[in-house]
């Protein structure tokens, strides 16, 4: 017996000779946030897709709440709400039909259904655009639209497609914090985002993706510190013999051009001897971020 | 056999349509209101006078009357195709909304299905609205003519399906025109619409039986002039086995496109 929300083990699925998912296996225990990191074509949203049912897998086992996925998928689903990296409201309907609408897909009956709407209505600050049609609606707006109808069916496992995509920083992180609250709810939250910041502020544990498989897994902190240590050094315009110094003492670096980064573990001594030796201006030890292990685990080349 | 995943549940894809059909209803109901009128005057009024009586089932009727069960039925092969080609395809590649649906507990099956109803029931609105005008003509024959709603049920999903097909197969929007011109303007002008199938030469008639909207001309004008026929009965007959395979081609179709 298990607890976890989410179990998959070596989930396998090609399109053709392209392999999107080679073997993925992770878990996700109850109320915690996991994020799914990758770049683009990494396979982050065929998992979550193979998740809720949308895109059937090759191989590998799936359980979700404990349940085989296979068997009881409609009670899974009845379990899960979805935001999709597409922005899918029916453009037809107003903001509360989007909401009552997708709750009746979900049989809900219509005294749930009032009290949710109000709920969410309140709980996204949509309170007095009921009636707006989805085309009046910014991003922003229409992002946290996308988030209530996700809730309607008071979800056990929220499943979020790169949810601030393209918003503003005022809407992503009003977005953020309703994200925290329903985290401190208790509710369990799969993520995939482009966004370190926000995968650095929302998530508990996480994994980086890249060609269909998992490279690292772990909390961002720890990650971080496992892979990198607590900071590193940047240096902008760098001179031709730093460059030589580091390749001759094996320092491990990453090479942009117009800067250097250097992962030089507790870096403070190696700071100091490039200061006063190498280039005394231009030279900065700061704390590692996702960031830093991210393009570290997975290049720098562009991937579209 | 293709197991069919669905529960009541379909209802609810049927509903989502039918309430944006309702915000519209407005202009909804003009086309079905006004083309009989406009049909019934120009051809029947205009042309009538020209044609004078045709023999039907050996005994004569008049152009008008002969005609407006040919508009009842052209009108339910038009919304029906209409609704699950430009409208489903809209919902499906433009607004998302299938995708949108499949997340919730809803399956593939009960999405289709519903939008296969919900194009057969807009023939059904349709044809209660036409049976409106086209009564004040005087041209039905009640009580035998509210069978026509049956009918335009049967003669809908045989549409429905036929444009539910196509939608899973095209791969732009404008491809619709492919069997628009080469599969429902013929069948709008041959298919014993306007004139008598029996006036068209020997071959023509053999390519005519074979298309379903000849057997739901028949079928209506059977129902609407009140004068049973074999004709009709193999009518349906004609519809159900044409149901019985355009669906599930559909449904085959609609998961090969959307599931990936």
């Amino acid at each position: 017996m298990s607890s976890a929300v989410i179990e998959t083990d070596n989930l396998r699925k090609s399109y053709g000779s392209f392999t999107a998912v080679n073997g993925v296996s992770f878990s996700v225990q109850p109320g915690e946030c996991f994020g799914l990191l990758g770049p683009n074509g990494a396979g982050k949203t065929t998992t979550i897709r193979m998740l809720y049912g949308f895109t059937p897998r090759d191989s590998g086992s799936l359980r979700l709440f404990g349940l085989d996925c296979d068997g009881a998928w409609r009670l899974i689903k009845d379990r899960i709400g979805v935001c999709q990296q597409d922005n899918n409201l029916d453009p037809d309907l107003t903001v509360r039909e989007n909401l009552e609408v997708f709750a009746a897909y979900f049989n809900l009956s219509k005294a749930t259904v009032r009290e949710r709407v109000a709920n969410l209505l309140r709980f996204t600050a949509l309170e007095g655009r009921e009636q707006s049609g989805v085309r009046d609606l910014s991003g922003g707006l229409m992002r946290r639209l996308v988030l209530a109808r996700a809730l309607i069916n008071d979800p056990q496992l929220l499943i979020l497609d790169e949810p601030t995509t393209g918003l503003d920083p005022q809407s992503r992180h009003q977005l953020w914090s309703r994200l925290e609250e329903l985290k401190a709810q208790g509710l369990t939250i799969l993520l995939t985002t482009h966004y370190m910041d926000e995968a650095q502020r929302l998530c508990d544990r996480l994994v980086i993706m890249d060609q269909g498989q998992i490279l690292v897994e772990g909390a961002p902190r720890e990650l971080i510190r496992r892979h990198l240590g607590d900071s590193v050094i940047e240096v902008v315009a760098p001179c031709a013999d730093l460059r030589r110094m580091l390749v001759e003492r094996g320092l491990p670096h990453e090479d942009l051009g117009q800067r250097l980064v250097i992962y030089s573990g507790n870096g403070d001594d190696l700071y100091r001897e490039l200061v006063a030796e190498h280039c005394r201006e231009g030279c900065m030890l700061r704390p590692a971020t996702l960031e830093d292990l991210f393009l570290r685990l997975t290049g720098r080349e562009l991937r579209e | 056999m293709m197991e069919l995943q669905v529960s009541r549940r379909l209802l609810r894809v049927w509903q989502r349509n039918l309430l944006v059909y309702r915000k519209t209803w407005k202009i909804a109901f003009v086309p079905p209101l006004t083309e009989p009128l406009f049909y019934l005057t120009a051809f029947g009024v205009g042309l009538g006078g020209m044609v004078g009586t045709l023999a039907y089932g050996g005994s004569p009727v008049g152009y008008t009357a002969f005609i407006a069960p040919g508009m009842l039925a052209i009108n339910i092969m038009q919304s029906a195709f209409f609704e699950n080609t430009y409208a489903s395809f809209v919902r499906m590649y433009y607004q998302r909304t299938f995708d949108a649906m499949l997340a919730t507990p809803l399956t593939i099956d009960e999405v289709i299905t519903g939008e296969i109803l919900w194009g057969a029931s807009k023939a059904v609105i349709g044809t209660v609205l036409m049976m409106a005008v086209v009564s004040l003509f005087g041209l039905l024959s009640y009580p035998y003519a509210l069978l026509l709603l049956p009918a335009a049920f049967l003669g809908g999903l045989a549409f429905a399906s036929a444009g539910m097909v196509c939608t899973a197969i095209v791969p732009t929007i404008e491809t619709f025109n492919l069997p628009i011109f080469l599969f429902i303007t013929p069948m709008f002008l041959f298919s014993g619409t306007f004139f008598p199938v029996t006036n068209l030469p020997g071959w023509a008639q053999v390519v005519a039986r074979a298309l379903p909207l000849t057997h739901l001309v028949e079928l209506c004008r059977s129902l609407a002039l009140g004068r049973p026929s074999i004709g009709a009965l193999a009518a349906v007959a004609y519809l159900a086995v044409w149901n019985v395979v355009a669906f599930p081609l559909a449904l085959r179709g609609m998961r090969r496109r959307l599931v990936r």
